[in-house]
């Protein structure tokens, strides 16, 4: 057994630096990369890229990151683990596994390929047979919205990928597993940690949380000494350097831009916390309270004393459906009274949409400039040189919301005046895909892993 | 004495559906007993009033030194239904540091809290 397994984070979701998965395997020792490409909203874009064509639906840029670490995968054995696979995890392996060739690394790859988390052509039956897909936040049941269901996944936990890596794969994609299984699942197959191993098992998710967006551990949007942390234009993503009892190393690779320290890691730990006694993942429940940070040297930082629990008999779903049409305008006003041009120019906004009949289930106007992000906290900005009226609509009716967008640029001419920043035209509608949180019993979801070679 | 939580603290905050989370980590871990003292859920909820729809909760953290508060109906809606320019609530973390509080000037002086100018 490894006295220390190092996982390195390569991209915290899709749009991610491209360059950065190469880095992490040149710049210094790795044992795995971990590749976290899927948040809600890309579900249901590769579902649409799906339905258009059948052999898209994964996150495509995992393709390019592979080659870039090719060289890394099968001269030093560096393992990539990535929930790249989206809605279509086989579709991407044949994409990774051509790729391997085109490159000359024909049978290098053994990839493992988790399917099972995609339950969009078993919401019928899974309704049917008494799992209502409940909204955790409103209680109402998904028959509601079922005609306009785009996606529907469970997040899945650490096992299939504990499995592909204990048949060999030196490649594991899977769909829509949980951000932390990815880091987790390398560690537990390497130190043999036991399903019911919870501390170990937690420790895992705890270096998972901290990693898996990226930079963000390592002194990417850092409030704390921002000033501070030095060149970030060469920013290092972080790695974690674990040991079978479970305590971790958070760190990054030498000569590399930013900062690991215990305010960047603390800032990542709180970072999307609900409830710290109960961070809930399929393989079992963290307690964020009982971690321990310190620091062990320059851009080191030690994690250590975390204590698990076990996990609840539910999973996760995330239904995406489809919920509407927005669209934001926007123009700027300029000194003097910029802010007050503004504000009549959105009364004159509501009341031609009011004249037209237009009917919104939500118009929102904000002042950027005044009080976009902090509201009324950010006290009087009646002197403000500059404020961007940003006028939002949202509704059921496209048309409505297509009509609106063409009332921002009379304004220009017709409203109140030191107007500009138009330039980017019409706004743009936008169909809303939205969420829909749900709980299924875990053992109505069963994952299988596929090698291919 | 008045003390501008943005001198004894930094922040982190993030979204889950129409909730923001707003962690809030004291800058020397003597001062964690502050926030944990003055930032209660009552002072965060009169802060963000008229700014968010729902409740707050707040759990503490003095493992991290942190604080962390959930600020419920904060987001429009949340995720992509949110027309709000700030719709995952990245930027609440900022907007709580613009708290003041007011600490016995005993206290104050004892913990060696830096006083708003």
């Amino acid at each position: 057994m490894k006295k220390v397994v190092r996982v390195a984070a390569g991209q915290g979701f899709w749009g991610d630096d491209l360059d950065a998965p190469r880095r992490q395997v040149e710049g210094g020792p790795v044992d795995y990369l971990m590749l976290d490409y899927l948040a809600e909203v890309t579900m249901s874009i590769l579902q649409k890229q799906k339905e258009r064509d059948p052999s898209l639906g994964y996150a495509r840029d995992f393709v390019g990151a592979i080659e870039s670490v090719l060289p890394a995968v099968v001269e030093r054995g560096v393992k990539i683990i990535a929930n790249a696979g989206g809605v279509n995890p086989p579709a991407c392996a044949a994409a990774v596994k051509a790729v391997a060739e085109k490159n000359g690394a024909k049978g290098a790859l053994r990839i493992g390929v988790v399917s099972g988390d995609d339950l969009l052509g078993r919401i019928d039956q899974l309704i049917a047979a008494g799992h209502p897909l409940a909204n955790m936040e409103t209680g109402e049941p998904l028959s509601l919205v079922r005609d306009r269901v785009l996606s529907a996944n469970a997040y899945i936990g650490s096992e299939p990928i504990v499995e592909a890596l204990g048949k060999g794969a030196n490649v594991v994609i899977t769909g829509r597993s949980t951000d932390t299984a990815l880091t987790m699942a390398p560690l537990r197959h390497e130190f043999a940690w036991g399903a019911e191993s919870w501390d170990q098992l937690a420790a895992g998710i705890v270096a998972g949380h901290i990693i898996e967006c990226g930079a963000q551990c390592s002194g990417g949007n850092c409030l704390y000494d921002w000033r501070s942390i030095p060149d970030l234009a060469n920013v290092g993503y972080p790695l974690v350097e674990a040991k079978p009892d479970g305590s971790f190393i958070v760190t990054k690779h030498p000569n590399t831009g930013g900062r690991v320290s215990v305010q960047t890691v603390s800032e990542q730990l709180v970072y999307e916390m609900g409830d710290p006694h109960s961070y809930i993942t399929p393989d079992v429940i963290a307690d964020f309270t009982t971690i321990s940070v310190a620091r062990d040297g320059d851009d080191r930082v030690l994690v250590t004393g975390i204590k698990g629990k076990p996990p609840t008999d539910k999973l996760k779903v995330s239904v995406a459906y489809r919920a509407g049409f927005k669209a934001v305008g926007t123009l700027v006003y300029a000194w003097p009274d910029a802010l007050e041009k503004a504000q009549l120019a959105d009364r004159i906004l509501r009341q031609r949409l009011d004249r037209l009949g237009l009917r919104f289930e939500r118009i929102l106007s904000e002042f950027v400039g005044a009080n976009a992000t902090h509201g009324r906290l950010a006290g009087d900005q009646r002197k403000a040189p500059e404020v961007q009226l940003r006028f939002g609509v949202r509704g059921p009716d496209r048309a409505a919301v297509e009509r609106f967008t063409r009332e921002i640029a009379p304004l220009v001419l017709n409203g109140p005046p030191s107007v500009t920043g138009f330039a980017g035209g019409r706004p743009k509608v936008e169909e809303i895909v939205a969420y829909w949180p749900a709980l299924i019993d875990k053992s109505v979801v069963k994952t299988k892993v596929d090698i291919i070679q | 004495m008045k003390v501008r939580l943005v001198d004894i603290a930094h922040a982190r905050s993030g979204d889950k559906g129409d909730t923001a989370n707003v962690g809030v980590i004291a800058l020397e871990p003597r001062w964690y007993q502050v926030l944990e003292e003055f930032v209660t859920c009552d002072r965060v909820a009169e802060h963000f009033r008229g700014m968010i729809e729902g409740a707050v909760d707040r759990y503490e953290l003095p493992n991290l030194n942190a604080l962390n508060f959930l600020l419920h109906g904060a987001l429009d809606g949340g995720g992509t239904l949110s027309l709000k320019t700030d719709a995952q609530g990245k930027v609440y973390s900022t907007a709580l540091l613009r708290m003041v509080i007011d600490v016995p000037d005993a206290e104050a002086r004892r913990l060696d809290l830096p006083a708003a100018e």
